[in-house]
């Protein structure tokens, strides 16, 4: 089963890799990481997407609290939560799919931020899913290249990572 | 006043109340070198490599229950130390690592001796620091060892730039005490899971008390022993546990797992009821997983929440320290009537009555089990007892009864061949007045021979036991068994003569061939208080360790000595007791 993890953790050097390191050296598997500086300047929070068994995620959860920076460990998928992803295509039309183009971006709701003379790049976010979907449905001789994020999320309502 | 990163330091070093650094010196740390030269309060201790610098630490830590602190430069004399952390690491034991690195400007730059220590050490460490400002040398101290002491004891490694320890500051007093909002071991169990326990264990018909490491490492040995005592349960011990409880005591039933004894195994196999005490269920210990203790329930203690349910799965799972929690435990069945097992016990007796240790002696050769036995005999059951990893560590294990804890030191979780001199070295340091005996075989013992140097250097009278059969016996008694007796690599050929070894670094040498020779020769060694004596022992090329339960076995699938066949006992009739 697919788990988001938040991992909120002291903004230190080398604290990334002790979380990747764990991951490769116990066989744990990521299908998606991400990392940045919070409100709180001295502690970063992660978003990590993985798969696995209850037990597995006990594990997860587990060994990633034993890391000495890891200030608090949470699974949002145990939860009411939200989250998004951010993915960025640069694609080059030929003239006669550019209709085809600025409809799948209407009813995708998503924006184009630049376009040159032979090329669009648009931006979408929402959940990995929806942002597949897009994807499957531009043609892919088009597609010149995909950057995405990777999940992040957030729990809904009151409750908070430290709270 | 003003004092640089290297005085600072060591200033940390004795505010910690540090007895011994274990270390070598090289381009990065001379500046604290410079420093430890100037101060008397801590002893440095040279050795011939940084692995036995390690190990000594180690096996210091170990003797004593105080954290083990190593010196080491940067570059290879930290890649060289890895393998000895590594094997702190596996056992849990408190250390602190201190590796110089590269000035500043230069890391990341290839430089000369520059390797990432804290990248090499990231996974074998509890936690590792790179110092990279002056102001923090007495913090990180501080906390690295906070870290390594609490908890789940391990190592830590504080890596520090060269230009740091030159550097000038005037230096704030040493901190009392640390917060760190990221780390706060669990120390107060649950009260309300120690009395679920409490109902379990009052219930059980076949209870089994597993106790481990973490009884000797969390010091709970009296409160197992009251626990142990007031239940009138059997209690079996890991590599790790021996001597929490004494091995010689009726109630023990000696090691379990891969070379425990029949009576241990099948009572775990027949167990209703599991109290598993500072123990992490290693593949050593459980076999094959599907048929590991099939009809029990599990209590799990343990101060590291991620080893609850890693291998087995915890129906009571009780997080804290053991002593604390055994201390809870004791108060709530004082009183209590406890089930009736004499049925147990006399199910667990006839098992007892096969004699899974016994042996048969040949004329002419000499057994490694009786070496044991005579040194057994010979330090009246009262040495520290160091060993390397292989053969002769089982049988240390299986043949000495370690009746305290603190007493049997070896590399349980890693298995490092050359633990076991350096470790001794570490040990006689800790506890000067105690005997103390390096068991090894002659494979493991060339893997750190050059320690002889310091040993002598230092006046660490230590009686190494080397159970010399010609082979690397742990490999060759698996080629026999699984390989069709192809012994791939598993014979030395040209070993030295260890009498003349021993005799070139100033020390003692025996040759021991006959059995007849073999208690004087100990008795000789242990008689000179003042000397390393090295005992090399012929014994029995072709014994192997027994029982052994084959890897991917269960506890019921026992081979035992002189038996052509496996024993099962599958079908003993456990709901008859």
């Amino acid at each position: 089963m697919r788990h988001i993890i938040s991992v909120l953790l002291e903004n230190e050097t080398g604290a990334l890799s002790r979380v990747s390191g764990l991951f490769s050296q116990r066989g744990f598997n990521i299908e998606s990481l991400t990392v940045a500086q919070t409100n709180d300047p001295g502690l970063s929070r992660m978003t990590i997407v993985s798969t696995g068994n209850d037990r597995v995620l006990e594990q997860i959860v587990k060994q990633l609290n034993k890391l000495i920076e890891v200030v608090k460990v949470s699974d949002l998928t145990s939860q009411d939560h939200v989250e998004r992803e951010l993915m960025l295509v640069k694609v080059c039309p030929t003239s006669k799919d550019e209709l085809d183009i600025k409809q799948l971006v209407d009813i995708f709701s998503c924006k184009i931020v630049d376009v040159t003379e032979k090329t669009y790049t648009i931006e979408i976010s929402g959940k990995t899913k929806k942002i597949n979907a897009f994807l499957n449905a531009l043609d892919s001789a088009i597609i010149m290249e995909v950057s995405r994020t990777g999940v992040t999320g957030i729990s809904r309502g009151k409750k908070a990572i430290l709270k | 006043m003003k004092s640089n990163g290297a005085q600072i330091l060591i200033n940390s070093l004795q505010s910690e109340e540090v007895e011994y650094i274990f270390g070598f010196p090289g381009g990065a740390v001379l500046h604290i070198y410079d420093a430890l030269d100037t101060q008397d309060e801590i002893i440095h201790v040279l050795v011939r490599h940084e692995q036995g610098a390690a190990h000594a630490a180690d096996g210091y830590a170990r003797a004593s229950g105080k954290p083990g602190v190593v010196l080491v430069t940067s570059g290879p004399g930290i890649t060289n130390a890895v393998t000895g952390i590594a094997t702190a690491h596996m056992d849990s034991i408190p250390m602190v690592v201190i590796s110089g690195q590269v000035p500043s400007p230069l890391i990341g730059m290839d430089a000369f001796q520059e390797v990432d220590a804290t990248g090499i050490t990231r996974s074998c460490v509890k936690h590792n620091f790179l110092v990279r400002d002056i102001n923090e040398i007495a913090s990180t101290v501080k906390k690295a060892f906070h870290i390594a002491t609490t908890g789940r004891p391990g190592p830590v490694v504080i890596d520090i730039p060269k230009d740091i320890t030159i550097e000038q500051i005037t230096p704030k007093s040493y901190p009392k005490e640390i917060e760190m909002r990221s780390y706060k071991p669990t120390v107060k169990a649950s009260n309300r899971q120690i009395k679920k326990a409490a109902e379990l264990i009052l219930n059980s018909q076949r209870p089994i008390i597993y106790s481990g490491g973490g009884c000797v490492i969390g010091n709970a040995s009296n409160e197992l022993r009251e626990f142990t005592r007031m239940s009138g349960f059997p209690i079996t011990q890991t590599l790790m546990g021996l001597g929490a409880y004494p091995g010689s005591d009726e109630l023990s039933l000696g090691m379990l797992g891969m070379h425990g004894t029949y009576e241990s195994n099948m009572a775990m196999y027949g167990a209703d009821c599991v109290i598993a005490i500072g123990a992490r269920f290693d593949d050593r210990i459980t076999g094959n997983l599907d048929k590991f203790c099939p009809n029990a329930k599990f209590i799990h203690v343990d101060i590291d929440p991620s080893q609850i349910s890693k291998n087995v799965v915890a129906d009571i799972p009780i997080v804290g320290q053991v002593k604390q929690v055994l201390e809870v435990l004791n108060e709530e069945l004082k009183d209590k009537k406890l089930q009736d097992i004499s049925k147990w016990w006399s199910q667990i007796n006839s098992w007892r009555e096969v004699d899974s240790l016994a042996y048969r002696k040949k004329s002419g050769v000499i057994k490694p089990q009786t070496v044991i036995e005579t040194l057994y005999e010979v330090t009246k059951g009262e040495a520290i007892v160091t060993s390397d990893v292989g053969q002769h560590q089982m049988w240390a294990a299986q043949y000495y009864m370690f009746d305290e804890p603190r007493r049997w030191i070896n590399s349980g979780g890693l298995g490092t061949m050359g633990f076991g001199l350096p470790a001794a070295m570490g040990a006689k340091l800790a506890m000067p007045e105690k005997d103390v005996a390096c068991v090894t075989g002659e494979g493991s013992i060339q893997m750190m021979t050059q320690e002889l140097s310091t040993m002598l250097q230092y006046s660490t009278p230590v009686k190494i036991i080397n159970l010399n059969n010609g082979y690397l016996g742990m490999v060759r008694q698996w080629q026999e068994f699984f390989y069709d007796k192809r012994y791939a690599m598993s014979y030395m050929d040209a070993l030295p003569d260890f009498v003349k070894l021993a005799e070139s670094y100033g020390h003692m040498g025996i040759l021991v061939e006959k059995e007849a020779d073999l208690k004087p020769a100990m008795l000789e060694a242990f008689k000179q208080k003042e000397r390393t004596v090295f005992v090399d022992i012929k014994t029995d090329p072709t014994e192997n360790v027994f029982p052994m339960i084959p890897a991917g076995g269960a506890h019921c699938d026992m081979l035992l000595a002189g038996r052509d066949e496996m024993v099962s006992k599958d079908e003993t009739d456990l709901n008859a007791v």
